[in-house]
């Protein structure tokens, strides 16, 4: 059965693209595709109605973000989401460092429901929205 | 065109020694031996997102200005700051993470460094309960276990299996490249086969099925000879799909996944069916390659350092080697992000004893983390400048953390317009280290190597080292004149 919003973990980290992309520059082309995409499980994704490549609302306690969603392609990662470190992810990453000076990167409960009339921020829209520069 | 050979690569821990560099025209033309984004860098680094002026915010927008002017405003802004924060260096060389330290003395302001973003909690866990590591040198050679934990080399390190690890022929230990090759092919023609019996053109072989049951699931796989690779992590990386065992941990489990290998190593048994998700009778295979291994290495990432547990997750993971060495040889070591990240671990703890997070309002070092680490004063609002260098917190750092950042005086040092430099109120471009300038690095091992300089930079664009000194030397003529007319 379909379902409107689905709760999940999500985690930050590298992908091989979002380095390739950094180095490159941060506002080039590559940086942005690789960075402003989250990885589903696909029977998440089926669940949600949502289909490869189209957009998804992730919300957390810290805000939302809309990101492409794109079939994790080895495996199944069920109630897991992954978003390439950047600051799509950071947009919704929890900061909470148990008092050790280390965010949460990596397992902040979140929500993601479709969004496919969302349009995706570039990153220099994105810093505007958020801080206003 | 010459070539400079044995260039030692500036992006990621490893710091491989082999590229080999084409230069023409004082530009990189062409590359061999380096990975994929070690050839973006070197051939995109003087791309259009290169800055080439200093730059300053003037009714919101960044204008070019002097360097003379652009270093007066920085110093002046820092000298009269109350509590700054000097943030990054890990993309930066030694000689410059030094100067850092210096400026963060005399303004009384806060030093650290990326890895409170990153390996910060291994540090921790390391004061702790110390740490049995080696070099990069003995588990090429000798190491016949290799495990990943909570990291994806070939995503973040993508030539650590090439040249360290599993796919490297070492002096005792042979590279198991070829046999990986055999399971892609191998591989790939099962899939061939499924996708013919799909579309009908070989008839259903229920014998071959009941076979491929029978040996998947269970890890045979760890008793074949030679080398053994074992990933272990939340989802299945690439680096996962090369191991000959992969193990998947439910998210921030991998602290009770730990303790119940430390209890099956030390021949306890356990009285559950499954730990984090996994069944105990894997694990149990899994703790007889531990304890039977010649030589094995666990390399840890963020999977550990971030997750629930945190510090207590490397000490957990420090203290499962320190007993498999009451058995076998084994060895732990972080797998460091940055290229110089460890080397600003180095600089930060020889020249004040801490190696981040470090406070020098006092007038003395203070190290307490928590308290005195950069996210958690930007989080608490308490800074009222920041100095960013060679670190793009702009994009790394959580939105709040940032936020805070932008409300006060931001100071970017850094060769490309990243996201912090979009938000910069005052911008140096600067030089690449490790293309432009020469410098030293600490690999991931703590072994410090040369950076090579391969090419001039732009006219004008100084090194960080040199745009550090001038603001430290402008800051004590600023300070110097506030105490005279005191």
């Amino acid at each position: 059965m379909m379902q409107p919003k689905l709760r999940v973990i999500l985690l930050s980290g590298r992908t091989i693209e979002q380095g390739v992309g950094k180095e490159l520059g941060k506002s080039s082309p590559e940086y942005f595709e690789a960075c402003s995409m989250v990885y589903m499980d696909a029977e998440d994704m089926k669940k949600l109605g949502v289909k490869n490549n189209t957009n998804v609302l992730v919300t957390t306690e810290m805000g939302s973000v809309v990101l492409k969603a794109v079939k994790y392609p080895r495996g199944p990662t069920p109630g897991l989401i992954y978003i390439p470190y950047g600051p799509w992810a950071n947009a919704v990453c929890s900061d909470a460092t148990t008092s050790i000076g280390m965010p949460s990167f990596k397992g902040t409960p979140a929500e993601v429901e479709p969004a496919p009339n969302k349009p995706l921020l570039t990153l220099k829209e994105l810093l505007r929205c958020e801080f206003g520069r | 065109m010459p070539i400079v050979k044995s260039v030692v690569c500036p992006i990621c821990g490893c710091l491989c020694d082999d590229i080999e560099v084409t230069v023409e025209n004082n530009e990189v033309v062409k590359m061999k031996n380096g990975c994929a984004i070690c050839e973006s860098k070197f051939l995109g680094y003087k791309g259009e997102h290169r800055v080439h002026q200093p730059m300053i915010r003037k009714d919101g927008k960044l204008v070019p200005v002097s360097m003379d002017e652009a270093v007066h405003k920085a110093a002046e802004t820092l000298a009269n700051a109350n509590y700054p924060i000097l943030y990054g260096w890990s993309s930066t060389s030694c000689e410059a993470q030094r100067i850092g330290v210096e400026l963060a003395e005399e303004l009384g302001g806060v030093l650290d460094n990326t890895s409170v973003v990153c390996h910060g909690p291994s540090i921790l866990g390391i004061q702790e309960v110390g740490i049995p590591t080696c070099t990069l040198g003995q588990i090429r050679h000798r190491a016949d276990l290799i495990i990943y934990w909570g990291c994806d080399p070939w995503s973040a390190h993508p030539r650590h299996l090439e040249r360290y690890t599993s796919f490297t022929e070492g002096k005792f230990e042979k590279s198991e490249w070829k046999a990986y090759m055999q399971k892609v092919k191998a591989h790939a023609g099962q899939k061939k086969i499924e996708s013919a019996e799909r579309r009908g053109f070989v008839k259903y072989h229920p014998h071959a099925h009941t076979q491929a049951c029978l040996v998947s699931g269970a890890p045979q796989t760890l008793k074949k000879e030679g080398r053994k690779l074992i990933v272990i992590d939340v989802r299945k990386s690439m680096t996962a799909e090369m191991a000959d065992y992969f193990i998947q941990v439910e998210p921030n489990k991998d602290y009770e996944l730990m303790q119940a290998l430390r209890a099956l190593v030390r021949d306890q048994e356990l009285d559950v069916d499954k730990v984090a998700g996994v069944p105990v009778e894997y694990l149990e295979e899994v703790a007889d390659a531990l304890v039977n291994c010649e030589f094995g290495v666990i390399f840890f990432g963020m999977g550990l350092t971030q997750t629930a547990g945190k510090f207590r997750n490397i000490e957990v993971a420090i203290s499962l080697v320190r007993d498999l060495n009451r058995r076998t040889k084994f060895a732990i070591m972080p797998m460091r992000g940055h290229f110089n990240v460890a080397g600003a671990n180095v600089v930060s703890a020889w020249q004040s004893g801490y190696p981040f997070g470090v406070d020098f309002s006092l007038g003395y070092p203070r190290y307490n983390p928590g308290e005195t680490t950069c996210m958690d004063v930007l989080l608490r609002d308490e800074n009222d400048a920041s100095l960013v260098i060679a670190a793009d917190p702009g994009a790394n750092f959580p939105k709040r953390a940032v936020e805070n950042m932008v409300k006060h005086p931001l100071i970017v040092i850094d060769p490309h317009m990243n996201a912090t430099a979009m938000l910069a109120d005052i911008l140096f471009p600067s030089a690449f280290v490790g293309i432009e300038v020469e410098g030293t690095a600490y690999r991931m091992d703590s072994v410090p190597l040369p950076l090579k300089k391969v090419v001039e930079p732009p006219e004008g664009i100084l090194s960080d080292e040199e745009i550090l000194k001038k603001i430290l030397e402008e800051v004590r003529v600023i300070k110097s004149q506030k105490t005279e007319a005191a």
